[in-house]
């Protein structure tokens, strides 16, 4: 027979089962739970499209026609090798495995951005201390001026945002700083350890200015409830933003384009839960810390108490992890 | 255009065109008008429903709660919101997207996952630096399959939709056994038609007297350069089964 005469005999059998190609695909994509004869039958789609799809690239390479086969051959090709859905299992085993191992990954991390914290706050602590001027560079003028008249900037939240609204933006206000800190560990971890070091360098220079005016004993009357997680979450998120660097300066795959995106996607798991746990922080700052007759032991309680569920969740003891499990050593985030 | 290869089981490889900055660029622009129009309708009304513009604070220096809740949160939420929501539930595209006929995969031609679709968007804080987007334009320029680093970070791809219609399968299908034309000709000459309002007229015009010529070799040269792009186009689609 004429080649060109088999062709058509072919494309008038197939054709018609490819017009319904596209609203069978469209109706595999919309439906994650496939049962096991819809599943059969993209399988056998996916075979049958696949052997079209070889023909016609032989008979009509860069036609229309082999260009949509193509294509449904690509969206079958994903929707076959989509991963099972089931997002409460997922999030179980998200938050009980994969963050705790992430977190145990990242110890040393952790160490040295709390570590950097800590020197970085105490230096703007002597700072301050030695030139008390330099808190202009830091505090606006109205911050300066009421605690020089003996208020600290703290006391008439109240009044200039309802709690609810307080809360809000405090939490939105951490979770970017947090969301920046991670995301700028991609010039080399410099950004994340300047945001870190930046941090630290105000929170001391404020407690050394605050001294000065006897008035420090407020402040950390104001920040221990929420503080601790706070304080934590930020250095957590800096470490995450260290190990997106750290994986710049020394791949661990192949290539820094792969082991870049290891690092991002195994640290972003951490940062979903320092998300969580500010949102945490900032109904305690917009509803408890202003409340000036909320009295110091209280605030540290409700602080401890929170940054030991911070601590349990970090650790996956909260969401039913083992504790035996947790001494198994972490997956290779840095394979050397 | 680069493309990527992926190989499937069946061995029938699947070829991923990759979108350039153009495509990336006429998506963006076209999603920032829709989230801006959107984010400001929705704040006017949120406005005016909460107390009108005249109120946008209460009495004192204390934000209104009702304008912050009604109008600021919901406006700035659907700005900053619109990628990864609407990326989430159209698995991989926006309206932007879909118009400029591309859609977000994996490297592995899959559908990507909630994870990677919002750490592609978390990195729009880098990409956006310092204005316009430039670091992801230049990153988009000089990578190798034309990424942004928030799809560098999430393993992602932006590739070419090849939406082809059904009717392309349906007139294939129609090119019954006894048509004198070959399907490579009856092939080219629909995607012809189907193009010819966006060609321009020599361009068109060429195309349809070089394929005259091979399908109907009795006309003379001469009397298909007389032809008029009108009657040139009805001699092609008299041609058609």
């Amino acid at each position: 027979m004429d080649e060109s005469k088999a062709l058509q005999r072919w494309l008038t059998a197939r054709a018609q089962s490819w017009q319904q190609l596209s609203r069978t695909l469209e109706t595999f994509e919309r439906n994650r739970s496939h049962s096991a004869p819809q599943a059969l039958q993209a399988v056998e789609i996916y075979r049958s499209l696949g052997r079209d799809l070889s023909i016609a690239r032989r008979a009509l390479p860069s036609s229309q026609m082999t260009r949509g086969l193509a294509e449904r051959f690509g969206r079958l090709h994903a929707i076959i090798h989509r991963k099972p859905h089931d997002w409460r299992a997922r999030l179980r085993t998200l938050f009980r495995d994969e963050i705790p191992e992430v977190v145990a990954g990242m110890r040393t991390a952790i160490l040295w951005v709390s570590l950097l914290f800590a020197v970085s706050t105490l230096a703007g602590w002597l700072l301050v201390r030695a030139f008390p001027e330099l808190i202009t560079l830091i505090a606006s003028e109205a911050m300066i001026n009421g605690v020089e008249q003996g208020h600290l900037w703290t006391e008439g939240l109240f009044n200039i945002a309802p709690p609810s609204l307080l809360s809000v933006g405090i939490l939105t206000n951490n979770i970017v700083v947090s969301l920046t800190a991670f995301c700028l560990g991609i010039f080399f971890g410099l950004g994340t350890l300047y945001i870190i070091g930046f941090n630290g360098l105000m929170l001391g220079a404020m407690f050394a200015f605050t001294a000065r005016h006897g008035m420090a004993g407020e402040l950390l009357k104001f920040i221990t409830a929420h503080g601790m997680v706070e304080l934590s979450v930020i250095c957590l998120a800096g470490a995450a933003g260290a190990m997106v660097g750290e994986s710049l300066i020394r791949p661990t795959y192949p290539t820094r384009r792969e082991s870049f995106q290891h690092a991002t996607t195994q640290a972003s798991k951490l940062l979903l839960l320092c998300a969580l746990l500010l949102i945490g922080c900032g109904f305690i700052e917009g509803y408890l810390s202003p409340d000036a007759s909320f009295p110091l032991l209280n605030r540290f309680i409700v602080g401890l108490c929170y940054w030991l569920l911070m601590l349990s969740a970090l650790t996956g003891r909260l969401f039913g992890r083992r504790p035996t499990a947790s001494i198994d050593p972490p997956p290779p985030l840095f394979r050397h | 255009m680069s493309h990527i290869t992926i190989q499937s089981i069946t061995g029938v490889d699947i070829e991923l065109r990759i979108a350039g900055a153009g495509s990336r660029s006429y998506a963006f622009v076209i999603d920032w008008h829709i989230r801006l129009l959107l984010a400001m309708a929705w704040w006017i009304v949120g406005t005016v429903l909460s107390g009108g513009f005249s109120h946008w604070f209460g009495s004192g220096s204390k934000m209104s709660g009702s304008y912050v809740l009604a109008a600021l949160l919901p406006a700035l939420a659907i700005y900053f919101l619109y990628h990864p929501v609407l990326e989430l539930v159209m698995r991989g595209r926006t309206p932007g997207k879909r118009m400029a006929g591309i859609r977000i995969v994996t490297r592995q031609g899959d559908l990507p996952g909630a994870g990677a679709l919002l750490l592609r968007n978390l990195f729009r804080l880098i990409d956006s630096l310092p204005t316009f987007y430039l670091v992801g334009l230049a990153t988009v320029l000089f990578t190798e399959h034309s990424v942004r680093i928030g799809d560098l970070a999430a393993g992602t791809l932006l590739v070419i939709d090849n939406a082809t219609s059904e009717k392309t399968f349906a007139r294939m299908g129609g090119a019954t056994t006894d048509s004198r034309l070959s399907v490579q000709s009856i092939d080219l000459i629909h995607e012809l038609l189907e193009r010819w309002p966006e060609l321009d007229d020599p361009t068109r015009n060429d195309i349809a007297r070089s394929l005259l010529a091979k399908v109907e070799p009795d006309l003379s040269a001469a009397a298909l350069a007389g032809l008029s792009a009108h009657e040139l186009q009805t001699r092609l689609k008299a041609l058609l089964p």
